[in-house]
């Protein structure tokens, strides 16, 4: 009974852990359909600005929650501003100029801060279930990914700027008709997917050394999981989160966690070519 | 005795709309029928059946081309039967000069020694010299139009399905492709998509009137659009 | 302007001219760094191959690389002669390619697709590579070695004779030698109907198809072609570094050679084999010193072309060069020696 609950814990917070590294991903894609490579790269900031930050003696809850956010949601902006928005209509160039992107920022951060991992302690301890030992923070990043995906579909469900958001998923001419800038938009739309990115980096940062090639392990599955999931900005994440996490599982408990992974990547090649608009593509039309 | 063309309960259907209903079609051979229609009428969903650009099932009839069962063949296998197709929206390699579109066409057909001469053939029936060098790109809509349809005469089909060939074109220049569909016809069977009028009783041919995904009526050009069902069907076409 | 611009033509002049200088290089320089440069260059042209003129790009071309490091890797440990195992490094990673390829193009996915299915591809490999540690993962006598990959296996010998080595200058001949054939081999390609046939899929392959060719499988044929000179080249480089490790698969070798490719010239030969050169050579004095790191140079190089100057050096600097003969055709005088059509502006 405990091992079964300890099993359902795992495969939640791998879960939470896949859609809230995708989620900024999921906006920028699902909204302006940018495919921004340097994401891993957003959340290793968010993860860097609150080790620094907790170093320097500020509350860790409020680096990660708060100031990571604001932090890598300044740079998305100034990314925006400088770089995507000349290449707005061009996927292929928008890919290749992030991949620069992702490269630039690697070597930034380790001119800044060096090649050597740095860390921060999980701030909540463990508990027991059962005979088993589990990590408490696990409880912590689930509980926030619920949150984070909740809020994310009350706003783009109750709010003006939601309704905003998902006219401009149809496309430009629609948030023209509607009265709004599409560049201010795509704009703002560019920020906060950089916000939910630099959260998840602050979010997780207490799990591992990190270091500043650490968004490198980030993009693919964040990649993955979005591109597979489709447009639909919660529902393809969460499909694709699902399904990518249960065969990992399931396949990881009958071998190894390595051919787990791999099972998961095969597993995205195959979707991908059996349906090319992704999971919500196919099955879900509603656009949330 | 089947013919050139033939299509037997022809339906496509996209989600809930009937696009195309059970068309039987049949084209004779060295015949050339013009298909029109109003707009969502089905010409040019049926059009892309034929084509093989809509990849056809059991379920959606079928189709056959000189006897042969091609229902469900992809476009480049129907195409190298012998048939020659020209899109509705215009599909040319912009990037690359008249000349080099039409030697692209024509290689696969005249090998590498006949192309050039096959090449500048097509030009001069069309009328193409001036604009031999010139990307194809920076062309007027009616020029590249033209090029396009030089693209299907240089691999010398014997049927030749054209969507939409006069859109964009000017008046002379609307005139000089009927002048070169009748000399076509003159060694292929044609049919001919279209929503001009002027063009289709220029060209004096059959004429098949698409409506609602299936055939209103079918007969010379002349009494087909006078008839009074097919000017209600068009009511608001100026040319009707 | 004249026909077919776009595939280019072989100077014969300038290439006599490059392969004196590679056949005399070693009087003067020491080779050990120019075959790594050659390696990367014959590299980065595979992937411009079919880039540039077919118009396919890949993300990951590095699995083809490093599948012909592993496959001589372990096949050298496993024969221990150096013949068959080059040959093989050819032959899996075309096959495998053959496969990949087949599987993307005539499922018709669109580009964007492609790239990420060639990603993902290469992250399989990278990941699978990584974990084969342990004595479990052996293929015959070749322990795969995990995340230490494969040492000290028989580098390049006579073909025969096992013990006479063909380490050092001799090894960088065969680089030479792979180079200059598989370029001479691409633009015999890129002359014939095949070639012409790849750019007219890059410019509208809708529009091929309705010509009545077979365009799945010729995109398929120049990503095997792609894909078996990027596993010779991947060979070679196992011979030069003695040691093959799944970094050569990884996104960062796949990123940069992209990168050579763009800032050297997309839709030329030449591009990326220089691209490749110069920015290896700057990768490598980068190297050596902390204080700028290599990643930055790269990303920003790599922006910046994308953003400005998206053609690449090299056809910027062609078409500067043709801008600077016609401006001196019309000089009056000079009119009489440049007389063709073609060069009257259409």
């Amino acid at each position: 009974m405990d091992y079964a609950g300890v099993v359902v814990l795992e495969i939640l917070y791998m879960i939470a852990f896949l859609a809230l590294i995708s989620a900024g991903l999921a906006i920028v894609f699902g909204m302006m359909r940018v495919i921004n490579l340097a994401h891993g790269e957003f959340v290793m900031l968010g993860g860097y600005t609150t080790i620094a930050c907790s170093k320097a003696g500020m509350d860790v809850y409020f680096a990660m929650l708060v100031v990571a956010p604001v932090v890598v949601a300044a740079v998305g902006l100034l990314v925006e501003r400088l770089i995507i928005r000349w290449l707005y209509g061009r996927i292929i160039d928008t890919m290749l100029a992030t991949w620069g992107l992702s490269l630039l920022l690697v070597g930034l951060v380790t001119l800044i801060f060096g090649t050597s991992a740095v860390s921060v302690p999980a701030p909540i301890p463990g508990y027991q279930l059962g005979s088993y030992q589990m990590g408490g923070y696990n409880l912590f990043i689930i509980g926030i990914t619920v949150l984070l995906l909740i809020g994310m579909w009350v706003v783009l469900r109750f709010t003006r700027a939601g309704l905003i958001a998902r006219g401009a998923m149809q496309g430009p001419d629609v948030v023209a008709a509607l009265g709004y800038d599409p560049g201010k938009v795509y704009m703002v739309t560019f920020t906060v997917g950089a916000a939910l990115s630099g959260l998840a980096g602050g979010v997780l940062a207490p799990l591992t050394g990190l270091l500043p090639s650490s968004g490198g392990a980030y993009i693919a599955k964040a990649f993955i999981t979005v591109i597979t999931g489709g447009a639909a900005v919660i529902a393809g994440t969460l499909s694709s989160a699902v399904i990518f996490c249960v065969i990992n599982q399931l396949v990881s408990f009958a071998s190894t966690p390595v051919i787990g992974e791999i099972a998961m990547l095969a597993l995205a090649i195959i979707l991908l070519r059996l349906m090319p608009q992704g999971i919500t593509g196919r099955f879900f039309r509603s656009g949330t | 005795m089947s013919g050139v063309v033939e299509t037997l309960d022809l339906t496509m259907r996209f989600g809930g709309v009937v696009a195309v209903d059970h068309v039987n079609f049949s084209l004779r051979e060295r015949e050339l029928r013009c298909l029109i229609g109003p707009n969502g009428a089905g010409k040019s969903t049926f059009f892309k059946c034929v084509t093989g650009q809509y990849r056809l099932g059991h379920e959606n009839g079928r189709v056959l081309v000189r006897g042969s069962e091609v229902t469900g063949w992809p476009t480049h296998e129907i195409v190298r039967l012998g048939v020659g197709i020209k899109t509705q929206v215009p599909s040319v390699m912009n990037g690359l000069t008249v000349h080099e579109n039409l030697w692209l066409a024509a290689r696969r057909v005249h090998g590498w020694a006949g192309s050039n001469g096959a090449v500048e053939e097509t030009m001069s029936e069309l009328q193409l010299h001036a604009l031999s060098r010139r990307l194809v790109g920076e062309l007027a809509h009616g020029q590249r139009q033209m090029v396009e349809i030089g693209l299907v005469l240089v691999q010398r089909p014997w049927l030749v399905l054209l969507d939409e060939p006069a859109a964009g074109m000017t008046g002379p220049e609307v005139e000089r492709l009927a002048g070169v569909i009748r000399r076509i016809n003159q060694t292929a069977s044609l049919i001919v998509v279209d929503h001009d009028m002027e063009f289709v009783r220029m060209l004096g041919s059959n004429v098949t009137v698409f409506y609602q995904g299936a055939v209103l009526l079918e007969g010379p050009a002349d009494r087909v659009l006078n008839d009074a069902r097919v000017r209600e069907v068009y009511i608001g076409n100026r040319a009707a | 302007m004249s026909d077919w611009r776009s595939t280019g033509k072989m100077q014969w002049g300038w290439f006599l001219i490059a392969l004196a200088v590679l056949v005399l290089l070693p009087l003067v320089f020491d080779t050990y760094t120019m075959s790594l440069l050659l390696v990367w260059a014959l590299f980065a042209m595979s992937l411009g191959l079919m880039w540039g003129y077919a118009g396919l790009l890949s993300f990951g071309h590095a699995a083809y690389f490093g599948l012909g490091a592993y496959t001589y890797a372990i096949a050298a440990v496993n024969i221990g002669e150096s013949s068959v195992p080059l040959l093989l490094a050819i032959l899996v990673p075309a096959l495998f390619a053959a496969v990949v390829g087949a599987m993307m193009f005539y499922g018709r996915i669109s580009d964007v697709y492609m790239g990420v299915i060639t990603l993902v591809v290469t992250l399989i490999l990278f990941n699978f590579m990584s974990a084969t540690a342990g004595d479990a993962y052996k293929l015959g006598d070749a322990r795969l070695g995990g995340f230490n990959g494969i040492p000290g296996f028989p580098t390049l010998n006579v073909p025969g004779y096992p013990q006479m080595s063909l380490a050092g200058v001799p090894t960088y001949y065969i680089c030479v030698v792979a180079l200059l054939g598989c370029y001479l081999l691409s633009r015999w390609i890129l002359a014939r109907s095949f070639g012409r046939l790849l750019v007219g899929i890059r410019e509208n392959e809708a529009r091929c198809e309705l010509m009545g060719y077979n365009v799945p499988a010729l995109k398929t044929a120049v990503f095997t072609l792609s894909a078996a000179m990027a596993g010779l080249a991947g060979s070679l480089f196992a011979n030069w570094a003695e040691i093959v490790t799944p970094s050569v698969f990884s996104l960062r070798q796949t990123a940069e050679v992209l990168i050579w490719v763009l800032v050297g010239g997309l839709g030329t030969l030449l591009g990326p084999i220089l691209g490749a050169m110069v920015l290896g050579a700057v990768k490598l004095y980068l190297g050596e010193q902390t204080v700028i790191d290599n990643s930055l140079v790269l990303g920003l190089l790599l922006i910046i072309v994308v953003l400005g100057v998206r053609r690449g050096v090299v056809p910027t600097l062609q078409s500067w060069w043709v801008a600077r003969a016609r401006r001196r055709a019309r000089k009056p005088g000079a009119r009489r020696r440049l007389g063709s059509a073609s060069d009257r502006p259409a």
